[in-house]
C-alpha cells in the first residue's frame, strides 16, 4: 500500500478545486466560453476557459493536460539511448533542439565531451530545427489573423529544411541523430550544398513574409499594441526565448553560457524588440530565422575534420550525480535536470518545456481584451502542444 | 521612391505566386524518391541473425517478437566437432508500434537489420502492418548501398569511399 | 415581350424562375471552382483538386453528392423549426438578388425602376438567416458569430448603398437596366463610341462597392462573423448535409450576383461597343459573365491575401472612414452633375 504524502494531499485538494473554478458554467454574469480543447487556434488539445462580457475576456484560465504523454515517467525506465526518440516528440516541430540538451546532460554526467566536429553538425541542426519551427509560426500567425495564404509558404519552404533534416539523420521529425559523445554517423555527400540553396530559399521566404503580412495595414492594426508584456512581468511569469526578447530583454542562452555547441565560433546577432506586443514577437521570430540561416551557413563553412563520436562503452551507464543543461529552442529556454544513480537510464529527469511557461502568462495577458485577440496573443507567444503537456 | 503601401505589395506576392508553377507532387501518378538515409521500413537479411535479441531488449516500445531454437550445423573442418547454431523461428516487426527510432539496426552486431525508405506499406488492417520475417526479408531488395560522406569525415578503416 | 414570340404570363415566369434556378447554382459552382480551388490553390504554390474530373472540375459535383448522403443532424438544444428554416431564407435573398439583373436589352427577369434599391434591400435579408441560424444552433460560437454577422452588415450596408448612389445620381435612374443604357449612350470625354463605363469617373464609388461587398459578402478581411479560427464556423458551425450546402450556394450565389451588379454599376454590364439589338441578347450573357469573372477576381484576390479586422476595427473602417468618403463621393458626384 503506497503511502500518501501530506504533499500528495495538498496537490490533491488543490486539483479539485482548479477543476472546480472551470467548471463553473454560468455565474453571476457574462457568459463561459470554452475555447478549446478541440479549436483550430489551440494547435493541439489546448483549452482555455474564457468569461466573456460581450466580447471582452473578464477572466481566462488555460487547461492543460490533455495531451500529457508522460515522458518524465517514461524516461526513468528507458535507457539513455531509447531516451533520445522520446524527447524528439516534445516539441515536434524542432525536434532536433529537443535531443541535445538532454545527450549533453548525459555526456556532462559521464564527463565525455563530443569531438568538434560533432558539435558542429549538432549546432547547425540545431539551427535547421529552428528553421522548420519557425518557418511555421511565420505562416500560421497569418491563418490564426485569417490569411489563408501565408501557411502555405510556409509549408512550401519548410519541406526543404525537413528534406535536408531527413537527408542527414532519416528522420523527418524525429531525428534521433544525437548519441552520447558524438552522432549517429557523418553528413551525407553533397548536403552542404544542398543547405547553401536551401538558406537562400528561406531567405526568400522572409522577404515574402515581410510583404505579405509584416508590412500589411490590416495585420499591423491586428497586432500593434494588442497583448502587452511589460519586460519585469514577462520575467516573473518566467517567458523566454523570443518571447522576451520581444519586450526588450537582451537574454539568449546560445549567446550568453558557455556550452559545447559551436554557437561562439559564429558571428550572429540576437535581435530584441522594445514594444512587447504580439507585432514584436512576430518581427523578432522573423529576425531570428534569418538569424539562423546565417548561423548554419557559417557553421557548415568552417565545419572542422575528424571524427564525430567519443569514446564511450557500448553499454552505456552514467554515473551517479545530477546535471542541468538548458538551451535555447526554438520556442524559448528548453532545459534537462537528469539524476543518475549509476543505472542504465536516468533516475529521474525534469523536463524544463518553454511553451509551458510561456502559457502561464495567460490569465494575466487575456484579461480585457476581445474574443479575436485572444486568439492572436495565442498565435504570437507560439506553443507547441506537446512541448506543454510533455 | 515612395514605399507602396503593405496592402498593395502583398496582392503582388499572391499574384506572382499564382503566375508561377505550383510545387504540388500528384503522389499517386508521381512520386518523390526519398533520401536514401529515409527511415522506412526495417529489412532482416536473415542469414546473419545469430538469435541474439539485442535488437528486441533494446526496442523502446518492444514490437520486435523474435523466437529461435538451437541446432547443429556440420563442422566447419573435417574430422572437427559440430558446430551449435542458432536458427530463427520467428521475426516479426510490428509497424503498428514502432516509432522509427532505428535503435535495433543500431545494435544489431552482425549487420542483418538494415533500413529502406520504401514507405508505401500501408493496409487496410492493422494487424497486416505486423511483418513476419518473410515479408521483411523481403524489404532487402529495397535497401540502398550506405551513401558517401561529406568531406571532412573520419574515413574509417576498410570502409571504401 | 419580343415580336415574334408571344408567351403568356405564366409562361414567361415559368421560363424565368426555370433560368434563375439554374443559373444561381451555376453561377456558384463556377466561381467556387475557378477561385476558391483553382485560383487560391495556385495562390498558395498548389494545384487544388485534379482527380475529379480533368483538373478535377467535377470536384464540387462529388462534394455536392457528399453533402446531400450525410445525415441531417440537428444539435439537441436546437430550436428545429427556425434552425431547418435559415439556410432557406438565406438562399433565398441570393434568389430574389437575381431578379434585377439584365443580362441582355430584353434579358431581365423584372426590369424595375428601383433597381439598385431592391437588390441592395434583399441582399440584406441574409441577416436575417444568419440571425436565425446562429441563435438557433444552441452554440456559443454561433451566436457571437450571428451577433457579428448583424453588427457588420448593418454598418457596411451604407457605404455600399452611398457608394452607389454616385452611380444612379450620374446615370440619373435607379433601374439596372437604365444605368446600362445610360453607360452605353455616355461619353467619355467626348468619344461616343465606346460608351462610358462608370468605373472612370465613379473610380471611388467602385472601391466603396467592392470594399462594401467584401464586407456583405463576409469574406476575408471582414470574415469575421465566420472566423475559422476565432468562431470555429461561425453561425455555420452547427450545419451538416445539405442545410451547409444550402449557406455554400447562398454564399457562392451572392457573390456571383454581387459581381453581377458591380460589373453592372461600374463596368457596362451586357454592353459592349458596337452591339446593339438581338445581337446584345444573344451577346450579353457573355459579356456580362466576363465582366463578372473580372470583378470577382478581385473580390477573390483580396480574400486570400488578407488578414482580417477585428470587429471593432472594422466597425471604426466604416463609419470613420468609407462613410465618409461616400458621402464626399456623393456631394462631388451631385455638384458636377448640377454644374455639366
Amino acid at each position: 500500500m503506497a503511502v500518501v504524502t501530506e504533499f500528495q494531499k495538498a496537490a490533491y485538494v488543490a486539483g479539485q478545486a482548479a477543476d472546480a473554478r472551470v467548471n463553473v458554467e454560468i455565474e453571476a454574469e457574462g457568459m463561459t466560453l470554452n475555447i478549446g480543447p478541440q479549436h483550430p487556434a489551440t494547435h493541439g488539445t489546448l483549452r482555455i476557459v474564457v468569461r466573456l462580457d460581450g466580447e471582452q475576456v473578464v477572466w481566462a484560465e488555460p487547461v492543460c493536460g490533455y495531451m500529457h504523454r508522460g515522458y518524465e515517467k517514461l524516461t526513468e525506465v528507458r535507457t539513455y539511448p531509447q531516451v533520445t526518440t522520446l524527447v524528439n516528440r516534445i516539441d515536434w516541430l524542432g525536434s532536433f533542439a529537443n535531443e541535445v540538451p538532454f545527450i549533453l546532460a548525459a555526456e556532462k554526467l559521464m564527463d565525455v565531451e563530443a569531438p568538434p566536429r560533432a558539435q558542429w553538425i549538432r549546432t547547425a541542426l540545431f539551427e535547421l530545427g529552428r528553421l522548420a519551427n519557425i518557418t511555421l509560426f511565420l505562416g500560421d500567425m497569418g491563418v490564426q489573423l485569417g490569411a489563408l495564404t501565408p501557411v502555405f509558404y510556409a509549408f512550401r519552404d519548410r519541406e526543404h529544411v525537413l528534406n535536408l533534416i531527413e537527408a542527414a539523420t532519416g528522420g523527418r521529425f524525429h531525428p534521433n541523430y544525437d548519441r552520447i559523445g558524438g552522432l549517429k554517423e557523418d553528413l551525407p555527400k553533397g548536403w552542404v550544398t544542398e543547405v547553401k540553396s536551401a538558406m537562400s530559399r528561406i531567405r526568400t521566404f522572409c522577404d515574402e513574409m515581410e510583404d505579405l503580412l509584416v508590412g500589411n495595414e490590416i495585420f499591423e492594426t491586428r497586432t500593434r499594441g494588442i497583448g502587452l508584456v511589460p519586460a519585469a512581468v514577462g520575467l516573473e511569469y518566467g517567458l523566454s526565448g523570443a518571447n522576451i526578447r520581444a519586450s526588450g530583454v537582451d537574454w539568449d542562452i546560445r549567446r550568453d553560457e558557455d556550452s559545447p555547441l559551436a554557437w561562439k565560433h559564429c558571428d550572429w546577432k540576437v535581435w530584441t524588440h522594445p514594444d512587447g506586443d504580439c507585432f514584436a514577437r512576430y518581427w523578432v521570430r522573423l529576425q531570428e530565422v534569418r538569424e539562423a540561416t546565417k548561423i548554419v551557413e557559417q557553421l557548415l563553412d568552417g565545419l572542422p575534420s575528424g571524427p564525430i563520436q567519443a569514446k564511450v562503452p557500448r553499454i552505456i551507464k552514467v554515473p551517479a550525480g545530477e546535471a542541468w543543461v538548458h538551451t535555447d529552442n526554438p520556442l524559448g529556454e528548453m532545459g534537462y535536470y537528469v539524476v543518475s544513480k549509476g543505472g542504465l537510464g536516468p533516475f529521474r529527469t525534469k523536463i524544463r518545456t518553454p511553451s509551458f511557461s510561456n502559457i502561464s502568462i495567460l490569465p494575466w495577458l487575456l484579461r480585457g481584451v476581445y474574443v479575436p485577440d485572444v486568439i492572436t496573443i495565442l498565435a504570437s507567444l507560439y506553443f507547441i502542444l506537446g512541448d506543454i503537456d510533455r | 521612391m515612395a514605399e507602396l503601401p503593405g496592402l498593395i505589395k502583398g496582392l503582388g506576392v499572391t499574384l506572382r505566386t499564382m503566375l508561377r508553377p505550383a510545387v504540388t507532387v500528384q503522389y499517386p501518378h508521381e512520386k518523390e524518391t526519398p533520401p536514401t538515409r529515409s527511415r522506412g521500413v526495417i529489412a532482416l537479411k536473415e542469414e546473419n541473425c545469430t538469435v541474439c535479441m539485442l535488437c528486441a531488449r533494446s526496442c523502446p516500445d518492444w514490437c520486435i517478437y523474435i523466437e529461435g531454437h538451437k541446432d547443429k550445423a556440420p563442422p566447419r573442418r573435417e574430422g572437427g566437432k559440430p558446430r551449435t547454431i542458432q536458427l530463427l523461428d520467428r521475426f516479426d516487426i510490428d509497424y503498428g508500434l514502432c516509432m522509427y527510432c532505428g535503435i535495433c539496426v543500431e545494435v544489431c552486431p552482425f549487420d542483418a537489420l538494415f533500413w529502406s525508405p520504401e514507405y508505401e506499406y500501408s493496409e487496410v488492417s492493422i494487424a497486416e502492418l505486423l511483418h513476419d520475417k518473410e515479408r521483411l526479408g523481403d524489404w532487402m531488395k529495397t535497401v540502398p548501398e550506405p551513401l558517401a560522406l561529406e568531406a571532412g569525415a573520419e574515413v574509417k578503416k576498410g570502409a571504401k569511399n | 415581350m419580343t415580336a415574334a414570340l408571344h408567351l403568356a404570363y405564366w409562361q414567361t415566369t415559368t421560363i424565368k424562375v426555370l433560368v434563375v434556378m439554374g443559373v444561381i447554382p451555376l453561377g456558384a459552382l463556377v466561381l467556387a471552382y475557378v477561385f476558391l480551388l483553382k485560383m487560391m490553390s495556385h495562390m498558395q504554390s498548389r494545384l487544388g483538386p485534379m482527380e475529379a474530373g480533368p483538373h478535377g472540375v467535377l470536384q464540387l459535383l462529388a462534394d455536392a453528392g457528399k453533402f446531400l448522403q450525410k445525415e441531417d443532424v440537428f444539435p439537441e438544444r436546437a430550436d428545429r423549426a427556425v434552425f431547418a428554416l435559415a439556410p432557406v431564407v438565406v438562399l433565398m435573398s441570393a434568389f430574389l438578388l437575381y431578379v434585377v439583373i439584365p443580362a441582355g436589352p430584353r434579358l431581365t427577369v423584372s426590369n424595375l425602376d428601383t433597381g439598385v434599391f431592391f437588390a441592395l434591400a434583399v441582399s440584406s435579408l441574409s441577416v436575417l438567416g444568419v440571425l436565425m441560424a446562429g441563435w438557433s444552433s444552441a452554440n456559443k460560437y454561433s451566436l457571437i458569430g450571428a451577433l457579428r454577422a448583424a453588427g457588420q452588415l448593418i454598418a457596411y450596408e451604407l457605404p455600399l448603398v452611398l457608394g452607389v448612389v454616385g452611380v444612379v445620381i450620374q446615370a440619373g435612374t435607379m433601374s439596372l437596366q437604365g444605368i446600362v443604357q445610360a453607360q452605353a449612350h455616355g461619353a467619355l470625354l467626348g468619344f461616343k463610341t465606346l460608351g462610358e463605363p462608370y468605373i472612370l469617373p465613379q473610380a471611388l464609388g467602385f472601391v466603396l462597392f467592392i470594399v462594401g461587398a467584401q464586407a456583405e459578402l463576409t469574406q476575408t478581411p471582414f470574415d469575421m462573423p465566420l472566423a475559422e479560427t476565432e468562431l470555429v464556423a461561425g453561425y455555420m458551425v452547427e450545419y451538416t448535409g445539405f442545410r451547409f450546402l444550402f449557406f455554400f450556394m447562398a454564399e457562392f450565389g451572392t457573390a456571383f450576383a454581387f459581381a453581377a451588379i458591380g460589373a453592372t454599376l461600374f463596368l457596362g454590364g451586357w454592353y459592349v461597343p458596337g452591339v446593339h439589338g438581338t445581337a446584345a441578347d444573344v451577346l450579353g450573357p457573355f459579356v456580362l459573365g466576363a465582366k463578372i469573372m473580372l470583378v470577382s477576381f478581385f473580390i477573390f484576390w483580396f480574400r486570400f491575401t488578407y488578414p482580417r479586422f477585428r470587429e471593432d476595427q472594422l466597425q471604426a473602417v466604416a463609419w470613420k472612414y468609407l462613410i465618409p468618403l461616400a458621402l464626399v463621393n456623393i456631394l462631388v458626384t451631385g455638384l458636377l452633375k448640377v454644374v455639366v
